[in-house]
This record gives structure tokens, C-alpha cells and sequence, in this order.
């Protein structure tokens, strides 16, 4: 069985790699020894139960917490030991962020909380509007910028929330449960749209999910059980 | 799946000849078995000998001859019984995944590595049908049969899930059985 066609030739070369992580919240293992690799431009879906440590891992990988134990490399530097200053630089400028609940700015209209990423790096008001409406129009959203986050549905928000994860150019994007307050066909839209751009743009994308019908629009799936990260059999094909 | 029945679906749109009948079922129906000439004409002379459809006359086109049918009236309540009838839901599925994970678990076999070797191989499908309804081209039908197919898929990966979540407790009782 073949895979759907992927982004680029890129996709051999990790862009992140973790190894060994382990990571324990009181008196819970979240992880233990878990290695993944993310390849550039490509769309990875990391999925498990509820518990599993699905996002305990992204939040490692994307250096919003520190790991225990392990490294995590990005573009040869160690995440695990760089400075907090140096992390909030790497968040804000290589990596973009999605959760389930988009976290809006809900007293801002779609375009600023699109347009707040480059206002806060220095980017002119109007290029930074202007920018913002054609990252909302690749998301087909455009036409709802001055409403703001209560005003619309679900899905219309949460593609508010990845034109504003996408649209400062970032390598990778971490997407916590996109999908997880959508129905079907909301999440359908959304999958779309977040696949569709990344592939334009190459960015890869870290996809957390406990749907597998949202993980089959990624290039390949890794699964967590209590901590542990199994490869998905394409993967351990190449590795042996 | 009634073959008798789909093609008195597709005559309800008009008269039409064997040759038409198939290309547009499979057009339809992109996920299903596509028609066999042989088991379209068969069950078109099946149709007229039963009273649910008649020829309508030949057309030639400057290549053979090809007779066209059309649904009769009684076809037509045929047809109407056959969509408002329901489903019988499954009382039990046939599970060959169950049968092999209790068969593994007797012969003391790898059943953890067969239901994770058996989910990858359903996700891979899961991203060809992702592929497929997602392409630019995609129409509905596609879309939509597709969608049929992902759910099911879906459905079979979460019962591996929990099943491999419960070999432990599965193996314990099979093997005291």
C-alpha cells in the first residue's frame, strides 16, 4: 500500500528529532524513553489515548517544557539546553503554535489576532494587516476580519488561529488537538486547509490527535502508549 | 447490495442501454465493485422477464445494435418498496481481526505485534481515501463514498486500540477457557 504523495524531497532530513525523552508531572510518568523525528515539510500525526502523553511530548518538542531526561535537537541546537530567552525567540519566530481551543485574543477582530505575531516582531500596522487578510483568505476566511473570536464558529475560528500560527513563515507547526472541538465536517475544512498551506509553504507540522481520521492527512503516524512511542509500520519497514 | 435494484435506479432517470447503465453505475458508485457487462445484461433480461422493465427499442449509432431498456410501473414500486425498506442492521459483524487475535492468542503467537501491524496497515488506508477525497478533482461521490469507507475504517482501529489496550485480561481468559 503507498502513501499519499508528500510535500518535497525534503521530507528525509529531520528538521527535530527528540530522543530518550522522559518527563514525569508528580508522581506520573508522562514519557519514557520517547524518540520521534520530524522531517522537514512533512506532516507527522502523533496519536494515543487520552493520558497517553500525546502532549506532554509536543511541549517538549516545541520547548514550551523541558524534559527530564533526553535531547531534543532543532536545526542542531539543543532545545532541552538552550536559554529561556532563546526559546521564546525560537516559539515566536521558527515554530507556530495551535491548540484545541484556539486561544484568540477574544477582544481582537480576526485580522489583528492574524496580524499580532508581526506587530509584536516590528512589522509596519499596514503590511501587517495587509499580510494578515491573505493568510485569512488562504484559509477561506476572508470576509470575517472584523469579527471577533465569539462571533464565529468553531471552525471559523480555529482557521483564525492557524493563519496566525502560519503567518510569520514558521518551519514547524505544532497542532495540539486542532480539530478536537470540531464536528466532522468542520474538521474536515480545517485539515484542508491546515494540510493544503503547509504543503504550499513546506512547513512541517507536528499533529497531536486522538482522531485517526484527522491523523490520515498526515504523511505518517507515530502512536503513544503510557509514554512509549511506537513507529508506525511504513517505519519500521525502513528501519530494518 | 441488490444489483436488480440499482439498475432500476438508474432506469428511473430515463431509458438506457447495458453499455450506459455500467458506465454510470460506476461513475455513481466510485468505491464499489464496478459492474460486469455480463452480470448488467443478465439482470436487465431478469428485469423484463419479471415485469419491472422493457425494451424501449435499439439504437445503432453507426456501430452494433443496442437495446435500451426502461422501468415499468411496477418497477417503479419495486424500486420505491427496495428504498423506503430498512436495512436490517448486522446483528453480528464478521470480525476476521477478532478471529485472529483469539487464534494467536491459542497458539501462542504475537497478537500485539499482529494488531499493530494490522493498524498501520488500515491508517495507510485511511491516508489513500484522505488523498482521494481531498483532491481538487474530488466530487461528492467520491467524497462521500470515501467518507463511508474512513468511518468503518475508523470503527476497526478503534476496537484494535481498546482490544490491544485489553490482551492481558483477553489472553488470561482464553487461555483458562
Amino acid at each position: 500500500m503507498s502513501s499519499p504523495p508528500m510535500g518535497s524531497t525534503q521530507q528525509t532530513v529531520p528538521i527535530l528529532a527528540a530522543r530518550g525523552l522522559a518527563k514525569t508531572h508528580g508522581r506520573t510518568r508522562a514519557l519514557r524513553d520517547a524518540s520521534v523525528e520530524l522531517r522537514a515539510g512533512e506532516i507527522l500525526a502523533v496519536t494515543g489515548a487520552s493520558g497517553s502523553g500525546k502532549s506532554t511530548l509536543l511541549h517538549c518538542l516545541a520547548g514550551i517544557v523541558r524534559p527530564d531526561e533526553g535531547s531534543v535537537v532543532y536545526a542542531e541546537q539543543r532545545l532541552d539546553q538552550l536559554p529561556e530567552e532563546r526559546l521564546s525567540e525560537l516559539r515566536r519566530t521558527e515554530f507556530g503554535v495551535v491548540f484545541q481551543f484556539g486561544q484568540l485574543i477574544p477582544e481582537l477582530t480576526a485580522l489583528d489576532n492574524v496580524a499580532l505575531p508581526m506587530l509584536l516582531a516590528g512589522t509596519a500596522r499596514k503590511d501587517a494587516h495587509e499580510r494578515a487578510g491573505e493568510w485569512l483568505e488562504r484559509f477561506g476566511v476572508r470576509g470575517q476580519e472584523t469579527l471577533r473570536p465569539g462571533e464565529m464558529s468553531g471552525g471559523q475560528s480555529q482557521r483564525v488561529s492557524l493563519a496566525r500560527a502560519l503567518v510569520t513563515g514558521p518551519k514547524v507547526v505544532f497542532a495540539d488537538e486542532p480539530t478536537g472541538a470540531l464536528d466532522s465536517l468542520a474538521s474536515e475544512q480545517v485539515m484542508t486547509a491546515l494540510v493544503h498551506t503547509a504543503r504550499e509553504a513546506g512547513t512541517a507540522v507536528l499533529l497531536i490527535t486522538h482522531d485517526a481520521q484527522v491523523a490520515a492527512y498526515a504523511d505518517r503516524e507515530v502512536w503513544l502508549r503510557d509514554g512509549v512511542v511506537s513507529q508506525d509500520a511504513a517505519d519500521l519497514e525502513v528501519a530494518q | 447490495m441488490s444489483t436488480r435494484h440499482i439498475l432500476l435506479g438508474l432506469l428511473a432517470g430515463g431509458p438506457s442501454h447495458g453499455y450506459d447503465l455500467k458506465r454510470r453505475h460506476d461513475e455513481r458508485f466510485p468505491q464499489a465493485r464496478p459492474l460486469a457487462y455480463g452480470q448488467v445484461y443478465t439482470t436487465l433480461q431478469r428485469l423484463v422477464r419479471d415485469g419491472l422493465a422493457e425494451v424501449d427499442g435499439t439504437d445503432s449509432d453507426g456501430g452494433p445494435e443496442r437495446t435500451r431498456y426502461r422501468s415499468t410501473d411496477k418497477g417503479a414500486k419495486e424500486l420505491a418498496a427496495w428504498t423506503g425498506e430498512i436495512t436490517a442492521p448486522a446483528p453480528f459483524v464478521t470480525n476476521e481481526i477478532f478471529a485472529k487475535v483469539v487464534c494467536a492468542i491459542l497458539a501462542s503467537t504475537d497478537a500485539a505485534g499482529y494488531l499493530s501491524a494490522q493498524r498501520a496497515a488500515h491508517m495507510a488506508r485511511m491516508r489513500e481515501l484522505t488523498a482521494l477525497k481531498t483532491a481538487p478533482d474530488a466530487d461528492l461521490a467520491t467524497v462521500l463514498s470515501a467518507d463511508y469507507a474512513l468511518n468503518h475504517l475508523d470503527a476497526d482501529l478503534r476496537w484494535m486500540t481498546t482490544t490491544a489496550a485489553r490482551l492481558t485480561t483477553l489472553t488470561a481468559e482464553v487461555d483458562a477457557a
